[in-house]
C-alpha cells in the first residue's frame, strides 16, 4: 500500500512530513544556506555563486549559495550577447534527468506556494476554457521576457536589464527584496514605483496561491516552462500500471496541477509532486529512473523506489 | 518509452553536457559569478 494511504489506514504515527516536504525544506535550506547573510543583510560572494542552481531561487538572497539559472541566462543574453552555452548546458541537464520534479520537490518558491495553500480559505478552481489558454503564458514569458528582450532590446550602456527579474518575479522580491529592505536602510530609501509594482505582483501571487494551487507554476514561471519541454523524456518518470488501476480518479482529483493522471500521466505539466502515487489505492501509480513513458511498469518492485 | 524516444534524452544529456563545457571553457561562469555576488537591483525592485 502507497505511502499517504498506507499511514491513513494505520492512523497510529500522526501527521509526518511527506517526501516532497522533505526534499522541499532540505533543498531550500542548501540552496539557502548561508545564514549569516540574513543576520548581516548581505549578500554570498564566494565562488560557488559561478554554479547556477536549479530552481528559482534569487541569486540576491541574503541565503543563496548559487545563482539563479533565469537570471544568470538573462545576464549573459544582456551582456556579452553571447550564446549561453554553460547556463544553457546546466538547465538542459536538470532538465534532461528531473524535468518538472525539480519544480514539485525541490523549488523552494514552490515550497512557499505548497504552504499557503494549506491555509484554510475556500478553494477554487480555474475554469478550463481559461486555464488553458493561460498555461501557456509561461512559454511567452520564457521567450520573451527571459531571452528576446534581454538579447535584442536597445540599450544606452550595451548592457540589457533582466526584464523578468525586473518586472516580474515574485520570488526576486520575496526573497532578495523583502529580507534586504528590512536590514538595510540605504536601500529602503531607494524604494520607488518598480518595487510597488513588484509588491503588487508577489501579493498577488502569493493570495492566489491561498485559493488556486501553484499559480506562478501554472502560469508564470519560465524556469517551469522550460523544464516541461523535458517532461516526456526525461530520465526520471512517472509510471501508470494500467492493469492496477480501477479508475476511480482519486489521483486526478488530488493532482494540484490538474493533470489527466490516467490519460497523460508525463504531462509537461506534471510537477512529479508524488501526490498522485501516495493516494493511489492500488499502487498503481510509480515513480523513479526505471519507469516507462508508456505508462506502464515492470513488476511491484520496481514500484517501491519512489517516494514512500 | 517508445523506442524512437529511448535515445532523445542520452543526446540531450551528451548535448547539455558539452554545453556547459563550451560555455566554461569560454569564461560565462565567471560572467555569472560577476552578476550573481552584487546585488541585483532589478530583481528587488529597486534597480
Amino acid at each position: 500500500m502507497p505511502g499517504m494511504y498506507r499511514d491513513r489506514v494505520r492512523g497510529a504515527k500522526g501527521p509526518r512530513l511527506s517526501f516532497q516536504r522533505k526534499t522541499q525544506l532540505l533543498s531550500a535550506a542548501l540552496f539557502n544556506g548561508y545564514a549569516i547573510g540574513f543576520q548581516k543583510g548581505k549578500i554570498f560572494t564566494g565562488g560557488a555563486k559561478a554554479v547556477c542552481v536549479p530552481v528559482l531561487n534569487c541569486y540576491s538572497c541574503p541565503g543563496a549559495l548559487g545563482a539563479c539559472p533565469i537570471g544568470s541566462l538573462q545576464a549573459v543574453l544582456g551582456g556579452r550577447k553571447n550564446f549561453p552555452f554553460y547556463v544553457l548546458g546546466t538547465l538542459m541537464l536538470f532538465g534532461v534527468v528531473l524535468g518538472r520534479a525539480v519544480c514539485g520537490l525541490l523549488c523552494p518558491f514552490g515550497l512557499v506556494q505548497d504552504l499557503l495553500h494549506k491555509i484554510p480559505v475556500p478553494k477554487g478552481k480555474v475554469p478550463p476554457r481559461i486555464d488553458r489558454p493561460a498555461r501557456y503564458v509561461k512559454y511567452g514569458v520564457l521567450l520573451v521576457m527571459v531571452i528576446l528582450l534581454p538579447a535584442l532590446a536597445p540599450t544606452g550602456t550595451g548592457i540589457a536589464s533582466p526584464y523578468f527579474c525586473k518586472y516580474i518575479c515574485p520570488a526576486g522580491t520575496l526573497e532578495g527584496g523583502v529580507p534586504l529592505l528590512l536590514m538595510n536602510p540605504n536601500l529602503r530609501r531607494a524604494l520607488g514605483s518598480l518595487f510597488h509594482w513588484k509588491a503588487l505582483v508577489l501579493a498577488a501571487v502569493l493570495g492566489l496561491s491561498t485559493v488556486i494551487h501553484r499559480p506562478f507554476c501554472k502560469y508564470l514561471c519560465p524556469l517551469g516552462a522550460f523544464y516541461a519541454l523535458f517532461n516526456r523524456f526525461s530520465f526520471y518518470q512517472m509510471g501508470l500500471d494500467r492493469g492496477k488501476c480501477v479508475g476511480c480518479k482519486q489521483c486526478e482529483r488530488s493532482c494540484p496541477m490538474d493533470v489527466e493522471v490516467t490519460k497523460h500521466i508525463n504531462s509537461p505539466e506534471c510537477i512529479r509532486c508524488g501526490k498522485c502515487k501516495s493516494l493511489c489505492p492500488t499502487g498503481a501509480i510509480s515513480s523513479g529512473f526505471s519507469c516507462r513513458a508508456t505508462g506502464k511498469v515492470e513488476g511491484a518492485q520496481k514500484e517501491s523506489s519512489g517516494f514512500n | 518509452m517508445k523506442s524512437k524516444l529511448r535515445w532523445v534524452p542520452i543526446g540531450v544529456l551528451a548535448a547539455a553536457v558539452m554545453s556547459v563545457a563550451v560555455g566554461a571553457a569560454g569564461g560565462e561562469p565567471r560572467e555569472v559569478l560577476g552578476k550573481a555576488v552584487r546585488i541585483c537591483l532589478e530583481c528587488i525592485g529597486i534597480g
